[in-house]
């Protein structure tokens, strides 16, 4: 049985469509859980403590470490998208721009990974 | 990648004035919250999670320092206000993009307009009746400025 036709076509400008929707899901979900978490100072500051308490142990802070890259990810995806429905020169370059935005992705991500782990196991 | 059929070109072009008012007012509104939230986001992590102790100082007395301060009530406000409607937009055009049969979809929109207002709602009555120094509390779990209180 031959696989079924597809509309998707694999190439840079589609992988990124599916890495901006995915990291845009995932935002959203972390979001209503953010500002729900959050929402605890107004019970009592025992109950946030407790709560917030959790975003300090080794799995939420390699978790946090994957919100920050979706973030990352999410915000240089959308300006290239900005571009390419803007410029005709990034039109015709949006395969590059891809590239940058990984580029810039690896650059923020080695600015903030180093510093988010030393606050979390240096015991600083 | 084979197999992939030919795409057709659209019988009419598709500009901005073809997909309509409220389509053309979603669309900009998304591009312009998305630079806006670059921003706002970018001085939320780097003050709560890249600054002074990082994660470790996130705690209740953390947070009533900054609420006690309107330039913050207002920044959390603008960043709430911004991320739930760039968000529930984004989850609108997903959830027409994938719910083909029409009381799911009609059923996934109202639980996503339901729990963005009631969401924006409850951040807001927090970020704005807010008290940093409750009574009755335990003194060592608040900011420093309660004791002049």
């Amino acid at each position: 049985m031959s696989p079924l036709p597809t509309l998707y076509r694999g190439a840079e400008g589609m992988w990124m469509w599916v890495v901006h929707r995915t990291t845009g899901v995932a935002i959203f979900f972390f979001l209503l859980v953010h500002i729900l978490d959050t929402a605890l100072v107004r019970v009592s500051p025992e109950a946030y403590n407790d709560v917030i308490g959790h975003y300090k142990t080794p799995l939420y802070t390699f978790i946090e470490a994957g919100l920050v890259a979706a973030i990352t990810l999410h915000a240089l995806n959308g300006l290239r998208v900005i571009a390419v429905d803007r410029w005709t020169w990034a039109l015709r370059h949006q395969k590059m721009l891809v590239w940058g935005v990984w580029i810039g992705f690896a650059i923020v991500m080695a600015g903030f990974l180093p510093r988010h782990l030393m606050h979390a196991f240096g015991g600083a | 990648m084979t197999g992939a059929p030919e795409l057709k070109a659209p019988k009419k072009a598709v500009s901005h004035s073809t997909l309509g008012r409220a389509q053309r007012w979603s669309w900009i509104f998304q591009r312009v919250s998305g630079v806006l939230l670059i921003g706002l986001i970018a001085v939320h992590l780097t003050v709560n999670l890249v600054m002074g102790d990082g994660i470790n100082q996130i705690d209740f007395a953390f947070v009533a320092g900054k609420l006690a301060n309107p330039f913050w009530q207002w920044f959390d406000f603008t960043m709430l206000v911004l991320a739930m409607i760039h968000g529930a937009n984004g989850m609108r055009m997903i959830i027409n993009d994938y719910a083909q049969t029409p009381w799911i979809a009609a059923t996934l929109h109202w639980a996503l307009r339901i729990s963005t207002v009631v969401i924006v709602i409850l951040g807001t009555l927090v970020l704005f009746t807010f008290d940093p120094c409750p009574a009755g509390s335990d003194p060592s779990l608040l900011p420093s400025f309660c004791e002049d209180i």
